[in-house]
This record gives C-alpha cells, sequence and structure tokens, in this order.
C-alpha cells in the first residue's frame, strides 16, 4: 500500500503544481494517472502546440510546460502510479481515503486532490461486433510490453502516430509479421513515419492496406484471430494473425469519479470555490478542468491558483491543531524532502 | 450590417434547436454549441486534433474547405459521412446564415 498525505488524481499541469504548493507545506503527494506519462492533455493531445496563456512564458509548447513542472516539483519526490486509473475510493474510520486503481494497486491518504482535467484518457474502440470478448485476449489498445509479442503475427489498425510508430518498430524488429490497415490513404503522423512505412512495404517488410477496415473478429479452429477487412470498393478479405491492435487514439472520459458519491454537474465536479475547492465530501478536493463553480474558466492558469488555494485548506484538514503561514519561496527558498 | 446569424441544430435526439451567434466575436460553431449547452465536448479547444466537435452539414452551404489536419481527424471517425465537418473549423460568419447542422454521435 503506498501511504502519502495527499493523493492526487491526474498528473496534467494542475495535478503536477499541487506537488509543488503541497511540498512548500511539506505535504507529500502521490500522482496516479491512467496515462503512462505525466502531463495529461499537454502530453497526449497538443505536445508540440504552444501555449500563450501561461504568466511569464509569452508562448510555451505544451511538453516544455509538462517538463518545467516535472523539475519544478522535482525537491518534492513525488511518487507516481501511471497508467492506471483511479477505480474505488473509500474512506476508513479514522478518516484516510484509499483510493484502489483498476490495477489493484491501493493507496491511503488523508486528502484526496481530484485534478483529473476532462478524465481518465480511454482508447477509442472500433464499432466491432464481439469486440469486447477478445481484449486482452488477442486484442490490445496499448501495447505495454511489446516484447510479449515476439515471433507473432500482428496487424496494428489505425492512421496516428501511435499506428505508424508502433507498425514500424515490430517490423525494425524483424521478429513479427506486420499489417497495418488504415481507412484512408492519408496518415494523420509524421511524414518521415508515412515515408518509411510505405518504404518498408514496398520492400515487402510490412503489409500496408489502406481504404480498409476491420468488420468483423473471431477466432479460428487453430486458435489464430481471424479478422475480417473490408477493402473499398472490394470484396472482403479475411486476415489470420495472432494480435489485432487497433490505435484509434485515447478519449477522456469522466469514468469512475462520477461513482464516487461527487456533486456532479455538467460533466464536472462541483466546488466550493468561494473558499478552497472541496467537494461535498470533507477531504476531497477537486482543481483544474474537472470541477466546476459559477464563473468557471478551464485555463491551465486557473488550475494552478486553485491548487494553491486547496493545499493550504488541505493542510488544516490534515493538521487541524498547527497554524500555518503563508511563506513566500522568494525568502525562504525551496526545501526538498531529500535534504 | 447583420452581426448575428441564425444556425439550426438537430441534437441526438432528433431535437431542433434555433441557435443566434454573433459573428464579430471571432466564435466557431463549436464554441456556439458549447455555448448553447449542446452536447458537444471540444476536447482539443478547437484545434481539429480530436472530434469531439463532429457534425453533419445538412444544408446545402457552400463552407470553407477542409484542412489537411480536419479531414485525418475525420477520416478516423467511424462515423463519418461526405457532409461531415468538424464544427471548431467553422467560424460563424455571414456565409454560415441559415445553416444547418445535424450532432453526429457521441464517439
Amino acid at each position: 500500500m503506498i501511504q502519502t498525505d495527499i493523493i492526487i488524481i491526474g498528473a496534467g499541469p494542475v495535478g503536477l503544481f499541487t506537488v509543488f504548493e503541497a511540498g512548500l507545506l511539506k505535504l507529500k503527494c502521490h500522482l496516479i494517472d491512467a496515462l503512462p506519462q505525466p502531463g495529461g492533455q499537454c502530453a497526449e493531445i497538443y505536445p508540440k502546440k504552444p501555449i500563450y496563456d501561461i504568466p511569464g512564458y509569452p508562448s510555451i509548447l505544451a511538453k516544455d510546460l509538462v517538463e518545467k513542472l516535472l523539475e519544478q516539483i522535482k525537491p518534492f519526490s513525488p511518487g507516481y502510479t501511471l497508467g492506471e486509473s483511479a477505480e474505488t475510493i473509500k474512506k476508513d474510520d479514522k478518516g484516510f481515503f484509499h483510493v484502489t486503481t483498476n490495477k489493484g494497486t491501493i493507496h491511503k491518504a488523508p486528502v484526496v486532490a481530484i485534478a483529473g482535467g476532462l478524465g481518465v484518457f480511454t482508447p477509442r474502440k472500433p464499432p466491432v461486433l464481439n469486440l469486447s470478448e477478445f481484449e486482452d485476449n488477442g486484442v490490445n489498445y496499448i501495447i505495454k510490453d511489446p516484447s510479449v509479442f515476439e515471433n507473432k503475427e500482428i496487424v496494428i489498425s489505425g492512421g496516428g502516430d501511435s499506428a505508424l510508430d508502433w507498425a514500424l518498430y515490430f517490423t525494425e524488429k524483424r521478429k513479427h509479421s506486420v499489417t497495418l490497415i488504415h481507412r484512408s490513404e492519408s496518415f494523420r503522423a509524421h511524414n518521415d513515419s508515412v515515408q518509411k512505412a510505405i518504404d518498408y512495404s514496398q520492400k515487402g517488410w510490412m503489409k500496408l492496406m489502406l481504404n480498409a477496415e476491420v468488420k468483423e473478429i473471431n477466432r479460428d479452429e487453430n486458435q489464430k484471430l481471424n479478422l475480417n477487412v473490408n477493402i473499398k470498393g472490394n470484396e472482403n478479405t479475411n486476415i489470420k494473425c495472432d494480435n489485432w491492435f487497433p490505435l484509434f487514439g485515447l478519449t477522456p472520459k469522466l469514468g469512475p469519479i462520477a461513482n464516487w458519491g461527487l456533486e456532479i454537474e455538467k460533466n464536472a465536479i462541483k466546488v466550493n470555490n468561494a473558499k478552497d475547492y472541496s467537494t461535498n465530501i470533507d477531504g476531497i478536493y477537486a482543481i483544474g478542468d474537472v470541477n466546476t463553480y459559477e464563473g468557471k474558466l478551464k485555463l491551465i492558469l486557473c488550475g494552478f491558483h486553485e491548487a494553491a488555494i486547496m493545499v493550504q485548506s488541505a493542510f488544516k484538514h490534515i493538521y487541524p491543531n498547527k497554524n500555518n503561514v503563508l511563506k513566500y519561496t522568494t525568502v525562504t527558498g525551496i526545501t526538498g524532502f531529500d535534504k | 450590417m447583420i452581426n448575428e446569424i441564425n444556425i439550426k441544430v438537430i441534437d441526438r435526439n432528433g431535437e431542433l434547436h434555433n441557435l443566434k451567434g454573433p459573428i464579430d466575436m471571432n466564435l466557431n460553431v463549436m464554441e456556439l454549441l458549447k455555448i448553447n449547452e449542446l452536447p458537444v465536448e471540444g476536447t482539443c479547444g478547437g484545434m481539429a486534433m480530436c472530434a469531439s466537435c463532429h457534425v453533419y452539414v445538412v444544408s446545402d452551404h457552400i463552407l470553407p474547405e477542409k484542412t489537411f489536419d480536419e479531414i485525418a481527424m475525420l477520416e478516423e471517425s467511424w462515423d463519418m459521412q461526405d457532409n461531415s465537418r468538424l464544427s471548431c473549423q467553422l467560424k460563424l460568419s455571414e456565409q454560415l446564415e441559415g445553416l444547418t447542422i445535424q450532432l453526429a454521435p457521441e464517439q
């Protein structure tokens, strides 16, 4: 079990900055995020887009903002549970919250800060009948450990960077048979990856099927996956493989948090804006894009402000008898937990 | 000079909404839908980097051409049709007066 002062759900910019503000008050944090890397939307949706409204930065790329935040919070050595999503929450009789992820990792803390943005990034699933029967049983939407698939016949679907990158990765390993199926002729990916894929398919190293789409899935008598593929203007064809990776990107969904007994309004968590961004459950706060109140602005900078206010309240929640006074970093500097 | 246009929106239950939108505020259709609390997400904020504001254009308006990003994004949507657009890429302008759109199914 992981024990800390504040469990932060969501490792986007606001979740990351919460670690800093909490650290100034000597509160330790542990971040949980469904994505395998920190940064949330900034890392997953628009890493290479500039942001123009971070005070002090006339322009900063989203991925650079994440890197700067990671550097800023390093002295406070936060813990991370990445690639897992917070599934359930329970409050014990001593007032501690127990947050368990979909992988069964348990986290315990007196305070929970939900900085979940638009929700858990979940894979977009293609409309294929009976698909769920094959999930984690031949079909994977996220590839965590590619070595598991050595010497396998692999089919990848998708036209974005992740589909192409994995198709190239497996092809270059020379230990797989790789087929990339894409619904159109144009890719939404880096030009050099697209060029490589075309080169590899011309050399016969991998098979490229354009204007094609998997329509049905079943398993044959040899336990191979049998994909029924529709190619525009042609008859459907069947492809046998060991593994199929439909990589159509991720889309955020509020997910299990919606069932935690929190007051939800317009797909966001209602908080007390006038006070401390507390939710209707004592000890649980919601900050950043995931919360709502009158006049709410979904801006990173507003999330940063909410984080600063929220940790002051979290401190009082954890140490009701201690008095805290706001310290200025310019006066005191940053003292991490390791020093 | 007109500074407000009318847009008709058919929601996912088939219900028709008559919206009015200003053309002098640099708004796009996705934003107008959100202002009117119609259920589009606009996850990426309007960068044509997601398809959560996907709509079908029902009226026969001549619209600004799709960018490469918009086409590529729409092609990844399961529900793409010939009249598909990302509403974030349609800027409110006089050209859009009387536009009728239908919300595409949720992703």
